[in-house]
């Protein structure tokens, strides 16, 4: 077959990929060539371009294959023959020459980190410390001394910057100091980014949706006045009550499956319907494709909640609630969408910013987790006007790795 | 063959498709029904769907072409279509499945948390996805000649414009339902017609042509380097269909995930008899049909042949709405992967923009497509297996049983794959038919274990940089969701 169309297609599509490439290339060399300033703006920004290079790979802490990168940079800064790194319990990258002293390092920085001030170890020194040590050969043509400069956060010294050169000038000792001051930024800047995720965790531990006290209260009320004229009814609505706080209860985990949280609406809803019989009528539009999505944990029963509580609570007659769940490329998109009176949209507006008191405390709470966990593109959309019900979508990514059901 | 029967049955195919897809099946009851709704889609139906969207233009034209040319070598397709299914069960359905990854890309960002590894993985994904759309929509264009007498661009353009009018006015959205459909009108249109072409022939004596064993092309048998290559590639590659995974995560969890996969290797074992029979049955009694390289469209031709009249009409029009239910599913399957992948990638995942990225991954197979000219069908589906099988499968099967995947490892292996197989393929393309030696024109036997070798040798030498979360996500991968014995 091998002039099947194929063959052809595969060339025609290597030769596009193939002339996308040069002309990435060529556009890029040509840039390069364009007016570039002085000298000295030239070494600025090499310098200041080396830096947030380093920058980027320690931002994650000192750990080896960021510091292996960032030492690779910080070397030319420098323009020494070695770089190393290490934390406080061992030796996470060495760039350059002179690996065998590697295993010296730690001992060679231990006043370092006892002291908190940079230190200076002459070439002798690092002869002498590694022919003591025996079974590390040097080679003794080659002499390096050592600068070594605490990286301190806050007032801990979490891990060394060493600098190796034949002869530890003045010049190279500051612009070591400086340097491990740098990195101590980074690493506290690191540092702050995981209390950052911590706190947004914590927040949403939070903000995690409990059912609504009012909710137990007129459940327990209309399961009482079954107990008497329709004491089976009575049984399974008390079946359904521990099935639902069970499911509301549970400790484990942050997020649930569509599914899950379906069947915890159909719960709620039968109870509700003990109260108020037929005048909440409930219809389904599910994509089964969607079924099995990670959503948070509780984040559509408050909406239902919602739905019922405010938009058909306070209305005349029979309400409707329609609720569907629709595949929508990359992402679910759920809604809920009542009949009842409606909201005014500032007001909203305010509960969900946080500001208004009021009723829809429920709303808040989800919409806060949704933008929590996946950004503030994937808040709730809610479109109401008083007495015109309200239509409530959420649309969550179906790609969730991270999260586990 | 009355030109009207292959419209009209290409046109009824567009229209059930699209009223499935929109209406269809969703579930759509109202109170007291959400234990039905809260129940994920049954394996049955699933597996139909993934029968329906992996049944392409290959197996329900391509195969019988082939076994009406080479005999009983091409019977090595049907096996290899069907033997991948027990590799995607054993090796990848239930640890994918359990990954929660959505996409393959998704799946290797997560798996090696590395943004660049998802960039290659999609533009390998989108390749994939556009090489395989390339071979239906030859397929659409073949068929259309051989029914109506049209253009073949007519062919091609209708398949693009109904995927594309479908995909992006949403009438996708129930396209489990309508996947399960295609299977089964598929399986029905090519069951119905054999059979009434077996009883025809057995009750009027006509008297067989040639004999089974005939060779109508006095082409050379294949050799054993070719038979294991073929095998490697179709085996290994149908792990890495990209149309095929996402169908996985429509199960609620790993376990019917594995039982979704047995059900749809038995469907494909019944599905496979049928092409075989037509091959057969086309090599004993109309032999004609390979020489005048009409060998693709011997299941259109067919009943029409054999049977003749309006019965003979109203089959070959059930077998082309066959052919068009093979060409809409695959196609709309894979449109609709790839265009999640293009637009998460290139258009941050709005609404609109999967509805630009569902008409570019149409579109640009349909350049392909009218720029290339049509020949044996499931020769390039095995090549496109080829390709996949050097690319995303070593990914997917080391990243889920293998700890010691990097991120550069996979890289270098899925580039080593890539241009190994691709430049086999433009060298085929540029040596020509006779002068191509068997080791280029089947790669799959030597690029796959090319690939493999580099990606764990890179991975080895990049050793540190093995995701720190690996221990987590490898029990994530493994562990079955919930213990039998504490969830009701």
């Amino acid at each position: 077959m091998p002039d099947s169309p194929l063959f052809t297609a595969a060339a025609i599509a290597v030769i596009a990929a193939a002339i996308a490439v040069v002309v990435a290339v060529g556009l890029k060399v040509l840039r390069s060539f364009r007016e570039l300033g002085t000298d000295a703006e030239r070494a600025t920004y090499k310098t200041l371009h080396t830096a947030s290079r380093a920058g980027q790979h320690l931002r994650t802490g000192l750990n080896p294959a960021g510091a292996a990168k960032a030492s690779r940079q910080l070397r030319s800064l420098l323009g020494c023959d070695a770089l190393a790194i290490t934390d406080a319990s061992g030796v996470l990258a060495w760039d350059g020459a002179g690996e065998e002293l590697k295993p010296l390092l730690m001992e060679l920085s231990a006043g370092v980190f006892d002291g908190g001030h940079t230190a200076v170890i002459p070439a002798g020194e690092v002869q002498e410390l590694a022919q003591g040590k025996g079974g590390v050969a040097t080679r003794p043509d080659v002499e390096r001394a050592a600068v070594i400069a605490p990286i301190k956060a806050g007032t801990r010294v979490v891990g060394v910057v060493a600098a190796f050169a034949p002869a530890a000038g003045a010049g190279l000792v500051r612009a070591t100091s400086e340097v491990a001051d740098w990195v101590a930024t980074q690493v506290e800047l690191a540092e702050l980014d995981a209390s950052r995720t911590l706190l947004m965790e914590a927040e949403v531990r939070a903000l995690r949706a409990q059912i609504s006290p009012h909710f137990i209260y007129n459940s327990l009320n209309a399961i009482a006045s079954f107990i008497n004229t329709d004491p089976v009814r009575a049984r399974e609505l008390v079946v359904e009550f521990a099935d639902f706080t069970r499911y509301s209860f549970r400790r484990h985990g942050d997020f649930t499956t569509l599914a899950e949280e379906l069947r915890c609406i159909d719960r709620y809803l039968l109870l509700e319907r003990a109260r108020f019989g037929d005048r909440v009528q409930v219809s389904l539009r599910i994509a089964p494709e969607v079924l099995s999505t990670v959503i948070p944990f509780l984040s559509l029963q408050p909406l239902v909640e919602n739905a019922v509580r405010h938009g058909l609570e306070a209305k005349e007659g029979p309400g409707h609630i329609t609720i569907t769940a629709n595949d929508s490329g990359a992402f679910a998109e759920v809604t809920i969408e009542d009949d009842g009176v409606g909201m005014d949209p500032e007001q909203l507006r305010a509960v969900l910013a946080g500001h208004g008191e009021g009723d829809h405390v429920g709303l808040r709470n989800v919409d806060a987790r949704l933008r929590q966990v996946y950004g503030d593109d994937h808040g709730l959309v809610i479109e109401t006007a008083p007495g015109e019900g309200t239509l409530i979508t959420m649309r969550v990514p179906k790609s969730q790795p991270r999260h586990d059901a | 063959m009355n030109p009207a029967v292959g419209i009209a049955a290409f046109a009824a195919v567009s229209l059930a498709t699209a009223v499935i897809g929109f209406y269809g099946l969703r579930i759509s009851r109202t109170t007291g029904d959400f234990y039905v709704a809260s129940r994920t889609v049954r394996p049955w139906w699933n597996a139909s769907a993934i029968g329906g969207e992996y049944l392409s233009a290959a197996s329900f034209l391509g195969v019988a072409g082939l076994i009406l040319l080479s005999g009983t070598d091409a019977l090595w397709f049907p096996v290899g279509y069907t033997a991948g299914y027990l590799m995607l069960l054993l090796f990848v359905a239930a640890p994918l499945r359990r990954s929660g990854a959505y996409t393959i890309p998704d799946f290797t960002e997560a798996r090696l948390d590395s943004r660049v590894v998802r960039r290659v993985t999609s533009v390998v994904v989108v390749m994939v996805g556009w090489l395989y759309i390339v071979p239906q929509l030859h397929g659409a264009a073949l068929a259309i000649r051989a029914t109506t007498g049209l253009p073949a661009w007519v062919g091609q353009v209708a398949v693009v414009a109904v995927v594309c009018v479908t995909v992006v006015s949403g009438g996708m959205r129930s396209i489990t339902f309508v996947q399960a459909f295609q299977y089964w009108l598929k399986l029905t249109a090519l069951a119905v017609p054999i059979l009434f072409i077996l009883f025809v022939l057995a009750d009027s004596g006509t008297p067989a042509v040639a004999a089974a064993s005939t060779n109508p092309t006095g082409a050379a048998p294949a050799g054993l380097y070719q038979n294991i290559s073929l095998l490697v590639a179709l085996l290994f590659g149908t792990l890495g269909l990209p149309h095929v995974l996402v169908r996985f995560y429509t199960n609620p969890d790993g376990q019917s995930a594995r039982r979704t996969t047995l059900i749809v290797l038995g469907l494909l074992s019944v599905f496979y008899l049928f092409p075989t029979a037509y091959g057969l049955v086309g090599r004993m009694f109309a032999p004609h049909l390979a020489q005048s390289g009409q060998a693709d469209a011997l299941v259109l031709l067919l009943p029409g042949e054999l049977v003749g009249g309006t019965a003979g009409d109203l089959l070959s029009a059930l077998v082309v709405a066959g052919a068009f239910a093979a060409f809409l599913s695959t196609t709309s399957g894979l449109v609709v992967s790839l265009a999640g992948v293009i637009s998460q990638d290139l258009f941050g995942g709005s609404v609109k923009g999967f509805r630009r990225a569902a008409v570019i991954s149409a579109v640009v197979p349909l350049g392909i497509a009218s720029m290339t000219g049509s020949l044996a069908l499931a020769g390039s589906v095995g090549l496109v297996f080829a390709f996949t099988a050097s690319t995303i499968c070593p990914v997917l099967l080391l990243g889920i049983w293998w700890r010691g995947l990097t991120d550069a490892g996979a890289i270098a292996g899925m580039v080593t794959g890539a241009v190994l197989c691709g430049g086999a393929m433009v060298a085929g393309a540029v040596l020509g038919a006779g002068g191509t030696p068997t080791w280029l024109a089947q790669p799959a036997a030597w690029t796959v274990p090319a690939a493999f070798a580099v990606m764990v040798l890179a991975s080895r030498a990049t050793r540190d940089r093995v995701p720190r979360t690996i221990t987590r996500l490898m029990t994530r991968l493994h562990t079955p969701e919930r213990p039998l014995a504490t969830e009701r």
